[in-house]
């Protein structure tokens, strides 16, 4: 693996590859290994365009726990905020010689540009693009499914999961879209009209305008945050109604199978999407998410650098 | 000195021998028949007259980093233009006499091609209130064409007074149709491809609801509208029943419409990136079928020169627009009339007479291929293909989707009342 910019670019063998490596390094950190020396040497770039305090500090402990050396550049303060271009940052890193560079941007594809452009030579992560997508969420998500519904093994074949919310302006919608239907998984998107993109029909899954009917027997249901700048701009008319017909209550939730698991991306909007009742439920396993996130991403650095062999040498 | 251009096809039609001399056809014998001073060997060549381009972004003043009018006639004379419309979003924009006569002037003293400035139809381009259209048109310039383009009047009063407006003097309003409210911040095609991407779409319907909005307007008030650049299959329908009520509307298309699709996005790389946005394959045979059967009637190409820096970059940053001059000519014969929908008659149609009787240049540019015309022609080689390369350019700017295309049909020569333009080195 090169770069990881799309969910699309991993076949199921190489996903599952990515989801056993975060395995094996999540059962060595629960044994008391929090460093490896894999990466021993090697510079980690955040490359954050866009504020994400939550992403940022998992890719970051994800590397420190591998031994890399991490430099956060973010462009609020930075020479970004004076104008520098896309294009004359990453020249910078380039020569100051970073192996990875993980980028967040708020434009679709600027990782892939990044990766193509000839700019620079190291290994890009998409750790967020524009309204395209977020592949180590869906990562970590399909981490977390497979840890409820398949004993951390294998594949998501024959899983059940709805996605509700505001799919349209979703990056974390459609890298899950496209990695749990490469894992076997049936996905139902959930949304008012408004919040579909065209094309939607097209895409590897079903799609439901009714929240009820979709949640009823599935394995579990991804509820996605809503921007507030949705709110006026005539996509629902108004958050009360939005909660009403799509919010996640306890009712709502109770319609999943009886082991079924409730899971959201963070950060949550109780009481919009999500009551605070289902998010603390026992279905809810939000706060495992973000556990898993680091173990994915530490699995993510790990392949698309080439690490030595993982071992659990503690330093 | 004359000039023979001995045994070629005009038009592609039987061989002839063509003789220029004082800046006129000054003869046309059978072949083998006339001599001149200069002969040029036309065997297996066509003949057509100088091409006329109602949508140019020349980029002066104001952005002389990315073209000049110096710079972009040179194109226009390498792809076999011997008039171009610049249009007026330049800085300060062309809405006002002072301006449109400084286009006008540096196109004289740069000879490359006949520039005619079009006007902007509001101040500023800022859709509020209506420019000076009749100093304009008054002016040394003679504007005849006016065009917001690269913004849309979008204003419904304001588009129906300017149609009323510039039948005065026999002008005509050139619509970018663009709903502004449908393509806040649109990025591309609004279809399967946006919605995989995650790039803001940009809805069919933003271009034709104003289409349908203008002919309509057009027949209100009796006037002459044209249409830039139509992207879309349900424009062409707009289109073809405006016609067949008798409105009198024109419309053109780009060559980049008639061959790229919004499939080519998925590169994320912004050369592709153009307003109004590359659509889909449905869209572009809907398009070539509309210019065979004249339902479109001309190819304009909306050159729209950029500086590295404004394509070097992230897709949402990234400038709108491609060139175009200099593979035109190329694009209309690979999609076109190798295909077998368009005869060599035809493209002088679509490309030289028809653009100049719109553009009011009709005099000038697009006359047939007779006697005492001026010698504005092109000489094409209807065999040629070729691999574009985009630093083979008069351009200042490369930002050239069709690099590394094969096309068909290539530019031999270019004269401007019988001063050679351009001669391409074989």
């Amino acid at each position: 693996m090169r770069h990881l910019l799309s969910a699309a670019d991993l076949d199921r063998t190489t996903a599952i590859q990515i989801l056993d490596t975060a395995h094996e390094l999540a059962r060595l950190t629960e044994r008391g290994v929090k460093k490896l020396p894999t990466l021993r040497g090697r510079t980690v770039v955040n490359l954050f365009f866009e504020d994400s305090t939550r992403t940022r500090i998992s890719f970051e402990a994800a590397a420190k726990r591998l031994s890399a050396d991490v430099i956060n550049f973010s462009a609020k303060g930075s020479s970004v905020s004076k104008g520098e271009s896309l294009k004359d940052t990453a020249l910078t890193l380039e020569a100051m010689g970073a192996d990875a560079v993980v980028i967040r941007h708020g434009s679709s594809g600027a990782p892939h540009v990044l990766a193509h452009s000839g700019w620079i030579s190291s290994a890009v992560v998409n750790a967020g693009d524009g309204t395209h997508e977020h592949p180590t969420q869906a990562l970590l998500d399909a981490f977390t499914l497979r840890q409820h519904l398949r004993e951390g093994k294998g594949d998501l074949e024959g899983v059940e999961i709805a996605i509700v919310g505001d799919v349209l302006h979703s990056r974390v919608a459609r890298s899950n879209v496209l990695l749990l239907h490469t894992l076997g998984a049936k996905v139902t998107l959930v949304a008012p009209p408004t919040l579909l993109p065209v094309g939607v029909e097209t895409w590897p899954c079903d799609f439901s305008y009714d929240i009820d009917e979709a949640l009823t027997n599935k394995d579990a249901v991804m509820m996605l945050r809503v921007q507030r700048e949705r709110m006026n701009a005539a996509f629902f008319p108004s958050p009360q109604e939005y909660s009403r017909r799509y919010g996640l209550d306890r009712r709502r939730m109770n319609l999943l199978k009886p082991d079924g698991i409730v899971m959201h991306p963070g950060p949550m909007n109780r009481g919009l999407e999500i009551s605070s009742e289902a998010a603390d439920s026992e279905k809810s396993v939000i706060v495992e998410q973000v556990t898993n996130g680091v173990s994915v991403r530490m699995a993510v650095l790990y392949m698309a650098l080439g690490g030595n062999e993982i071992s659990g040498d503690a330093q | 000195m004359s000039t023979l251009i001995k045994n070629v096809a005009p038009l592609g039609a039987e061989p002839k021998d063509v003789l220029i001399d004082n800046g006129v056809i000054a003869a046309i014998g059978a072949a083998g028949t006339l001599a001149g001073d200069t002969v040029v060997d036309g065997s297996g060549m066509v003949l057509l007259p100088g091409l006329v381009d109602l949508h140019t972004h020349l980029r002066e003043p104001g952005r002389e980093d990315a073209e000049t009018v110096d710079t972009g006639t040179l194109a226009a004379a390498r792809g076999g233009y011997t008039a171009v419309h610049a249009m007026a979003n330049t800085t300060p924009v062309a809405d006002t006499a002072g301006v449109v006569e400084q286009v006008w002037r540096l196109g004289q003293s740069a000879g490359h091609c006949d520039v005619y400035p079009v006007g902007a139809v509001t101040q500023g381009l800022k859709g509020e209130a209506l420019a000076e259209l009749g100093a304009m048109a008054d002016s040394a310039a003679r504007v005849r064409v006016f065009s917001d383009d690269g913004k849309c009047v979008s204003d419904a009063v304001l588009m129906r007074r300017a149609l009323e407006y510039v039948k005065a003097f026999d002008g005509v309003i050139a619509q970018h149709a663009q709903e502004p409210r449908l393509t806040e911040d649109a990025q591309m095609n609004e279809g399967i491809v946006s919605g995989v991407l995650g790039l803001r779409g940009w809805p069919a319907v933003a271009e034709e609801a104003i289409i349908a909005r203008d002919v309509l307007l057009a027949e209100h008030v009796g006037a002459r509208l044209h249409i830039c650049h139509l992207s879309t299959a349900g424009s062409v329908e707009i289109v073809r029943w405006a016609k067949s009520r008798g409105i009198n509307v024109t419309a053109e298309v780009t060559p980049h419409h008639l061959l790229l699709t919004d499939e080519t996005a998925r590169s994320y790389d912004p050369v592709y990136k153009v307003n109004p946005p590359l659509r889909t394959q449905a869209d572009v045979l809907a398009l070539r079928a509309a210019l065979a059967d004249g339902t479109i009637d001309i190819v304009a190409t909306d050159h729209a020169p950029h500086a590295a820096e404004d394509k070097d970059c992230e897709w949402s940053a990234a400038a709108f627009g491609m060139v175009g001059l200099e593979t035109a000519l190329s694009i209309v014969a690979t999609t076109m009339v190798a295909t077998g929908l368009m005869t060599w008659a035809d493209v002088a149609r679509v490309m030289s007479s028809t653009p100049a009787e719109i553009g009011r240049v009709q005099e000038a540019h697009g006359r047939a291929l007779e006697v005492g015309a001026p010698a504005n022609l092109v000489l094409v080689d209807p065999q040629a293909s070729y691999v574009v390369e985009r630093s083979n350019t008069a351009s200042k700017s490369q930002n050239n989707p069709f690099h590394g295309v094969e096309l068909q049909g290539r530019v031999l020569q270019t004269w401007l009342r019988g001063d050679v333009t351009f001669e391409a080195a074989l």
